[in-house]
């Protein structure tokens, strides 16, 4: 089997990958990387649970290749907190029970870091849509715009 | 007292699920790690011809094939599958056990490989061939051969005759699909290869009954195989029962010596189990004041070919509202599925929502306010025993709930509310469900340090079950809850029920003060040699654990450090570990209940429905932490949503398949469909339930919320919609 060399900065650590070329970003990061902070829940981009960020913007890890994006850098949930400091949406999550099970956690919290950054979601109304592609089967979705909304003030 | 019970408290294990900390079952590893996948079954029923692996096993990286023809050795009897929660009739699936197919979706071989993309493709690659038998998988079809089970609960007078002669009578037949409780985690086992033994990380919702059921059907001791599972991505009863991945991951362990990962895809998640499609018709009649003098319940549930799985739908009509007379059938249907099994407030979800929507209806019959009705037939006994309820605080969950609502600025007639183009509809409808509590074993371990480990083979499924066991060991020992450290979900731990039915926060607290009162004994003991010690003569209950200290209730300037005890006495831990049992209280009923009240709003012309707040008033007891159980209801009320508007399991018969097997087009609620969800807890002292007055959430919150989103469609539009869930094609196609 043909292996492709991807090189990867991950969470700020340069990381070299010899993969097979249908390997995707997902099962690199979580079988290849150890990084199992980015969930697999359906493999196929329709629950958001393996939402990374790729050069600061939000992607579905499990709909794209590892190959395709040799130099990119990729920030997963492992990455957001600072010198042991959680990042404001990580701390408004806990803070607001925005979470039950935990496994969509991840790729809701990279998501709403994207959604922060880029400043588009304002009101409720406006995180609830754009917050709309991670399923949480849990129901914390009230909880998940509250903090959400949290968050926004703080930055 | 520190009295962590009863205040909000941050999840203790929120910092690990918000860093990604938190591992699930496919995320535990080993060197050499095999990964495995699985082949599925396309027909729905009959016989394995032939299997032909030969390109499987051309492709580079594949270890082995397994299929019934290959296997290592699994039981022979059915006593060997039957797990602690399977239904008391029929035969279990075994997994790669013979050449029959008795679902489609059903495993029939299992790839080996080197990597995971390896196996799922060599699995591509197997080519099975089938005699195919006539298989139904159509309930509709499959109804009137239903068997009849025996009456769930005792009739009470001539119902017919009742119904017959009532002044206002109501009767309808309600239709509920078949839903899948997709949890976001994919089931998953990993089976670590130990020398012959195994240690199994899986997704389950009781380690305990996953031990047991590998033990048996791998003929193995105890000790030959642990099954850990410390986080669980969701599970909503479709954890209760092993799931066949786990004894598939083991089967292959055993099979090549090697640790093996096998992880369900999404597709074949829906072949564990789901939610029984079923058809309720409710009878009910009145007299023009609506007191109801008759009540008829009668449901039809779906099971497999091969068990029978049912719960008591009707049993809901029969306790909850006065009626003179009331009778009840249930009858199950077998298809070419495998088998149903618990799904959030099993038989409640649905059950409820049959009566709950007749009420309405009812209500709509009589000319009378649906809140009003309830309260005319409202029972402070069990109707089928008679018996007072342990509490019930329902009355306020109705006042309570009323009032955040804003109930009295309803108008009455359908249609009659609306702003611009959307049509409002204000619907309510009542929830109950029962409040249990299963033996459990609790051990707790304190160290000199002033630390405090508590543990039981319990399982935290998301419901929170570290938090709580973390806020009642703290207040029982008098320690701050940094000094608890909470262990579960693995299979050597202390003995445990399976995580389900509501009954975990009562049965684990109530365990942790058992065992945590048998710690303070202990420590008395050791403070009464200690030179000088103030508790000489005292008995246990004249002292307490508060504040890091063993203290004289009388007299609470009488204290010595906890350890300060235990180092005074050179030893560097005290560990005990208790079973509690539960007295049958035989004078009660046990119910919690809960009042939902729902606003929708419908376009009128596309009709579009969107579910605007949601107010549930909710009656369970004492309620541990505030912040948790908030969330436990709030799910479950998501979770009425998708019931109401979503979700629906759908098959193509010529097939016998699952056409939406999938997150995308089996629809469950998004963040964009949830809107206001106001949860209240009415207060309910409960002094009977159980020592701590606890009566668990886990259920309550979904019952009735889709009968009160469907009794809101009918206010906003005029249209009754029957058959779940409510689509905007129904809607217009009944107007």
């Amino acid at each position: 089997m043909q292996k492709v060399s991807v090189a990867l900065l991950i969470n700020g650590d340069r990381t070299q990958l010899e993969i097979a070329p249908w390997t995707t970003l997902l099962d690199a990061l979580r079988d290849r990387l150890h990084l199992t902070g980015t969930k697999k829940g359906c493999d196929h981009g329709q629950c958001g649970a393996c939402t990374v960020l790729l050069n600061g913007r939000p992607i579905n890890a499990c709909l794209t290749l590892a190959v395709m994006h040799d130099g990119a850098e990729i920030t997963t949930v492992e990455g957001l907190a600072r010198d042991g400091v959680l990042h404001p949406v990580q701390q408004a999550f806990i803070d607001h029970d925005a979470f039950q099970c935990g496994y969509c956690t991840s790729g809701q919290i990279c998501s709403a870091v994207a959604l922060l950054r880029e400043g588009r979601a304002r009101t409720r109304d406006e995180i609830r849509e754009t917050m709309s592609g991670n399923i949480c089967r849990c129901g914390a979705y009230p909880n998940i715009v509250t903090a959400i909304e949290e968050a926004m003030k703080a930055t | 007292m520190t009295n962590y019970i009863g205040t909000a408290t941050s999840r203790v294990d929120g910092r690990d699920k918000v860093t990604g900390v938190a591992r699930y079952a496919a995320e535990f590893g080993a060197p050499d790690l095999v990964h495995a996948s699985i082949v599925t079954s396309p027909i729905a029923k009959g016989h394995i011809k032939r299997i032909d692996r030969a390109r499987a096993m051309d492709v580079e990286g594949v270890i082995a094939v397994l299929t019934h023809q290959d296997r290592p050795a699994m039981a022979d009897s059915d006593k060997a599958y039957k797990d602690d929660v399977a239904p008391e009739e029929g035969s279990p699936f075994r997994p790669l056990y013979d050449d029959r197919i008795q679902f489609s979706g059903q495993p029939v071989a299992l790839v080996l490989a080197e990597d995971s993309e390896t196996a799922s493709y060599a699995a591509s690659l197997i080519d099975i061939t089938y005699d195919e038998e006539p298989h139904v998988t159509d309930f509709a079809r499959a109804r009137d051969k239903a068997v009849a089970l025996d009456a769930p609960a005792k009739p009470r007078g001539d119902a017919a005759s009742a119904f017959a002669t009532s002044d206002v009578r109501h009767h309808a037949d309600y239709f509920v699909p078949i839903e899948h409780h997709n949890p976001m985690e994919l089931f998953a086992s990993t089976a670590i290869w130990n020398d012959g033994k195994l240690t199994v990380y899986d997704k389950t919702q009781g380690v305990q009954n996953v031990h047991g059921y590998l033990c048996r059907v791998f003929e193995c001791d105890p000790d030959d195989i642990r099954v850990v599972s410390p986080f669980v991505g969701g599970a909503f009863g479709s954890g209760l029962r092993p799931a066949y991945q786990a004894a598939l991951a083991v089967l292959a362990a055993r099979a090549v010596h090697r640790s093996v990962r096998l992880v369900l895809t999404r597709q074949q998640m829906y072949a564990l189990g789901y939610r029984p499609a079923m058809i309720q018709r409710i009878q009910l009649g009145a007299t023009a004041d609506g007191a109801l003098n008759a009540i008829a319940h009668d449901a039809v549930t779906s099971t497999s070919r091969y068990e029978d799985f049912h719960r008591n739908e009707t049993t809901w009509s029969s306790l909850l509202y006065k009626s003179e007379t009331a009778s009840y059938q249930h009858k199950l249907a077998h298809l070419d599925l495998a088998t149903s099994c618990d799904m959030r407030a099993p038989s409640a979800a649905t059950g409820v929502y049959a009566l709950e929507a007749a009420m309405d209806e009812l209500a709509v019959a009589l000319g009378m306010d649906p809140v009003e009705l309830r309260l005319t037939c409202y029972s402070d006994r069990d109707q089928r025993t008679g018996l007072p309820f342990s509490s019930k605080n329902l009355r306020e969950c109705y006042r309570r709930g009323a009032e955040a609502f804003g109930w009295d600025r309803r108008s009455g007639a359908p249609r009659s509310m609306r702003e611009g183009r959307e049509l409002i509809g204000w619907g309510m409808a009542t929830g109950v469900w029962e409040a249990l509590q299963m033996p459990i074993t609790v051990r707790i371990a304190l160290t000199s340090n002033g630390h405090a480990e508590v543990s039981c083979a319990t399982a935290d499924i998301g419901t929170g079950t570290y938090t709580i066991m973390t806020q009642v060991a703290a207040d029982v020992l008098g320690l701050p809850i940094e000094a608890i450290s909470i262990k579960l979900g693995d299979s050597t731990l202390p003995q445990s029920p399976v995580e389900g039915g509501s009954w975990m926060a009562a049965s684990v607290s109530n365990g942790i003060v058992t065992t945590g009162k048998a710690i303070r004994d202990d420590l008395l003991k050791l403070a009464q040699h200690i030179p000088g010690s103030p508790f000489k003569g005292l008995s246990n209950d004249e002292v307490m654990l508060v504040d890091g200290a063993i203290t004289s209730r009388a007299n609470r300037r009488d204290a010595i450090a906890i350890a300060d005890v235990v180092r005074a006495a050179s030893i560097d831990r005290i560990e005990r570990k208790e079973q509690t049992t539960f007295a049958k209280d035989k004078a009660h009923a046990h119910n919690t209940h809960s009042a939902i009240f729902a606003e929708v709003r419908v376009d009128e012309d596309i009709g579009v429905i969107r579910v605007a707040r949601i107010v549930s008033a909710v009656a369970a007891g004492r309620i541990l932490n505030p912040k948790t159980a908030r969330s436990q209801i709030m799910g479950g009320m998501v979770w009425g949503i998708g019931m109401a508007l979503h979700e629906e399991t759908l098959i193509d018969h010529r097939l016998g398949r699952i056409m939406n097997a999938n997150i995308a087009e089996y629809h469950v609620p998004v963040n964009a469909d949830v809107h206001d969800i106001d949860v209240i807890f009415v207060d309910e002292q409960d002094d009977f339930v159980n020592p701590m007055g606890i009566k668990g959430l886990g259920e309550i919150g979904i019952v009735g919320v889709a009968a009160a989103i469907a009794n809101a469609v009918y206010h906003a539009t005029g249209v009754r919609v029957r058959d779940l869930p409510i689509t905007l094609d129904k809607l217009t196609r009944t107007a």
